[in-house]
């Protein structure tokens, strides 16, 4: 067993019926709890992109991707190189402003982590943030100071930077090469 | 031509060149049903007595002619029914396309009268499942549905049809088998990660490499897996083998890839493998498995199996590479190709040494014989001695079946019908009967245990109505004898639920489904019953009365290493 730290997937699969909960239960058979999922269509109208992160050794990941491509529905998948990626997630808050100085704080604050104020309400404010989890966590605890009343993450999405796409890694690129061996 | 939804459906059939087929009909799937009345000239269906006999018998079938088997349901409990069929074919890599009707579209997830979420339910136990909703998309799906099943590793196939469709019409282009790529669903599976209809082009690299560890190898082992029988990989391997001067270990599912007698047998591996099979599994020092996926009955302890060798991995699936055992080397692709590659590059290799030293110990178990009962190896050797060496052999699960395995002898891939990865009591008669039908020219018996024997036994209605003339012997030894054996060693004889000497009388059994039968107790009499069943041409049960304490031998418990052979 070697050291389970955090990995992003990301899935190119048929836009169907059906197609998240096959994905999603790879993980589940095997007990990993996925730790951020986000489902989102593509350029092309009829692939959908999944982006999952989960706790995972390195060969975990390896069975696991393997398996992943088994499934027909599954046009590629690429396990994000961690070093490289761009991961980032959107964040709504609603903050409990009951005073206009704690209205005035929560802008500041707001303007420090540019944070957008998406709606302002008598007694509320709510905030829409883009980041990844240390700045999320940051903003996070701060705000909590004025009372979090709801917060939504939509869940890590995550390119890699440089020329590289997920659609180098098809079968028919042949760039990800399925009968190579990679010990 | 404009053809309502039933009628594609047998269209589609008959392009795949099916003529036989297996099935219960219901409310839900009457419409197609009533188009197959129509097609009952070129399309034969077996009606068997349960869903779960139908789905045996397909898998059955799609095993023994390497073809696709097929089974129709109805919904709800006709499609549950199934699902244990579906599991087994899964485990074992058998292609079946399993096709069913759903309540329609208006009253779908109304929780109607027989509507079940069928597609949620043979998620993890199909290679795909389907559900269809227009009629536009129905060819294509079936299409799709072959493809998928019998290609790469092979599966079941689940396809859910919403029965407002089979009477609607839409234009229906009748296409030859080949031009199905090229269409629809399935052109739109090229260059995915998952299409795997073109098997991964072996790497070169990889094969010289293997060659390297061949060369540098005294005591090579080679394992020969379930898919040496699915690739039908049988003749290259033993080529390799011979070539190799190797031992060969046969996996249960190997049964029938290489052949039973031969000097290189070393007989099964694993949990009931011999101690030739496991001595030289542990003593090897390069360990090639062909189409071996290592499960938890052949690696018992995945630590310490093969210890001392390099272990490779030939396997078609790419997810099966280190899975269960960690590998040294592997290459992925379609066992033939990799065995043909391997051939050309390496001259004949001369192991005697190491041969003399894994033939020193037994391939085989010696049993004691008796004249005035029965024992289970007698009757396997009578077994052998009257039937046909090509004869096929279905069988249930448990002790019967590991005696199938350690005394018969496969010579030819789908000779050997067995649920090794599910374990399914109750899978051998319905996939006797598929068998047969199969290969009507052959010899088909099932062997089975009484407690197996009970679980499906009404297939016997299917055998005398359709006239399929499979003899079945049962092993009676008025216990579930496998857990009674693991009572024995593990539980300190607390046999727990595990009797089942309630008196049933399978001949009589036998003979209320109309076929004959006979209660064997010694070899004389059991030889007079084989001579009868033969003679007959029909369906037939012998019932062997064997003693309760039979053991299967040798036995090594699971998590142990491989040579930890249990004192029996």
């Amino acid at each position: 067993m070697g050291e389970k730290k955090r990995h992003t997937l990301a899935v190119l699969v048929d836009n169907e019926a059906g197609v998240l909960s096959q994905v999603s239960r790879m993980f589940s058979r095997k007990g990993y709890n996925i730790e951020s999922l986000a489902v989102g269509t593509t350029d092309t109208p009829t692939i959908s992109r999944i982006t999952i992160e989960v706790m995972a050794d390195d060969d975990q990941i390896e069975l696991l991707s393997n398996q992943l491509r088994k499934l027909i529905p599954v046009h590629s998948l690429k396990v994000m190189n961690m070093d490289n990626a761009i991961r980032r997630e959107l964040v709504l808050f609603k903050v409990k402003a009951s005073s206009s100085e704690a209205r005035n704080s929560i802008i500041q604050i707001a303007n420090i982590f540019r944070a957008q104020i998406v709606d302002v309400s008598i007694g509320a404010l709510t905030l829409a943030m883009i980041g990844e989890e240390p700045k999320i966590e940051a903003i996070e605890k701060i705000l909590e100071e004025f009372e979090v009343m709801e917060l939504v993450k939509t869940g890590i999405v995550a390119l890699e930077r440089g020329l590289e796409t997920i659609y180098d890694n098809t079968k028919e690129k042949g760039e990800f090469n399925y009968g190579k061996n990679v010990l | 031509m404009q053809l309502n939804g039933a009628q594609i459906i047998m269209e589609c059939l008959l392009e795949q060149g099916v003529d036989t087929i297996f099935g219960y009909p219901g409310g839900t799937i009457i419409g197609v049903y009533d188009e197959l009345y129509r097609y009952q000239d070129k399309i034969k269906h077996i009606l068997t007595s349960h869903e779960q006999g139908a789905a045996h018998a397909a898998d059955g079938y799609a095993r023994s002619t390497g073809k696709v088997g097929v089974c129709f349901a109805t919904s709800g409990p006709g499609a549950t029914n199934l699902t244990t069929g579906i599991a087994t074919a899964y485990m074992d890599s058998s292609p079946v396309l399993f096709l069913s009707c759903n309540v329609g579209e208006t009253l779908i997830g109304k929780d109607a009268f027989q509507e079940v979420d069928i597609t949620g339910i043979t998620m993890p136990i199909t290679k795909f499942n389907f559900i269809v909703r227009n009629i536009e998309e129905l060819a294509d799906a079936i299409r799709e549905g072959f493809a998928v099943a019998k290609s790469g590793r092979p599966g079941p196939v689940f396809i859910d049809i919403l029965n407002h469709i089979i009477p609607q019409t839409t234009e229906f282009e009748a296409l030859p088998k080949e031009e199905h790529a090229n269409h629809g669903r399935l052109k739109s599976l090229i260059g995915r990660a998952s299409d795997d209809r073109k098997p991964p082009t072996p790497d070169m690299d990889d094969i010289d490499k293997l060659i390297d560890m061949i060369n540098a190898s005294e005591k090579p082992l080679l394992i020969c897996g379930g898919g040496v029988v699915r690739g039908r990989a049988h003749e290259e391997f033993n080529e390799f083998a011979n070539k190799l001067d190797a031992p060969v270990a046969i996996t249960l599912m190997g049964g029938g890839g290489f052949r039973g007698v031969n000097p290189l047998t070393t007989g099964m591996i694993g949990m009931h493998g011999s101690q030739a099979s496991n001595m030289a599994c542990d003593d090897c020092d390069l360990l090639i498995a062909v189409g071996c996926r290592f499960s938890n009955r052949v690696a018992l302890n995945p630590e310490t199996f093969a210890r001392k060798a390099k272990i490779v991995q030939i396997d078609i699936d790419r997810s099966e590479i280190n899975k269960n055992v960690k590998t040294d080397h592997h290459i992925v692709g379609d066992a033939k190709k990799v065995l043909q590659l391997l051939l050309e590059r390496f001259e004949q290799k001369d192991h005697t040494p190491w041969k003399e030293y894994v033939f020193s110990f037994p391939t085989e178990t010696s049993y004691e014989t008796a004249s005035d009962r029965l024992t289970p190896k007698q009757i396997s050797d009578t077994i052998a001695k009257m039937l046909p060496q090509d004869t096929i052999v279905a069988t249930d699960v448990g002790q019967h079946q590991m005696w199938a395995a350690q005394h018969l002898h496969y010579d030819y891939p789908g000779q050997l019908i067995t649920s090794g990865g599910f374990g399914t009591m109750g899978f051998g008669l319905g996939a006797a009967i598929g068998a047969k039908l199969g290969n009507p020219d052959k010899t088909v018996i099932h062997i089975t245990g009484d407690g197996c024997f009970t679980m499906n036994s009404h297939e016997m209605a299917t055998e005398k109505f359709y006239d399929i003339p499979v003899i079945t012997f049962v092993y009676n030894n008025g216990a579930l004898g496998m857990v009674r054996q693991w009572q024995t060693l593990t539980k300190d004889k607390r046999y727990s639920q595990t009797d089942l000497g309630r008196g049933l009388d399978f001949v009589k059994l036998a003979d209320a489904y109309g076929l004959k039968g006979k209660r064997c107790t010694n070899v004389a009499e059991l030889e007079e019953a084989i001579t009868e069943a033969l003679e007959c041409g029909h369906g037939y049960v012998i019932d062997c009365t064997i003693g309760k304490d039979e053991m299967v031998r040798p036995m090594v418990n699971g998590g142990n290493d491989i040579t930890d052979f249990l004192t029996l």
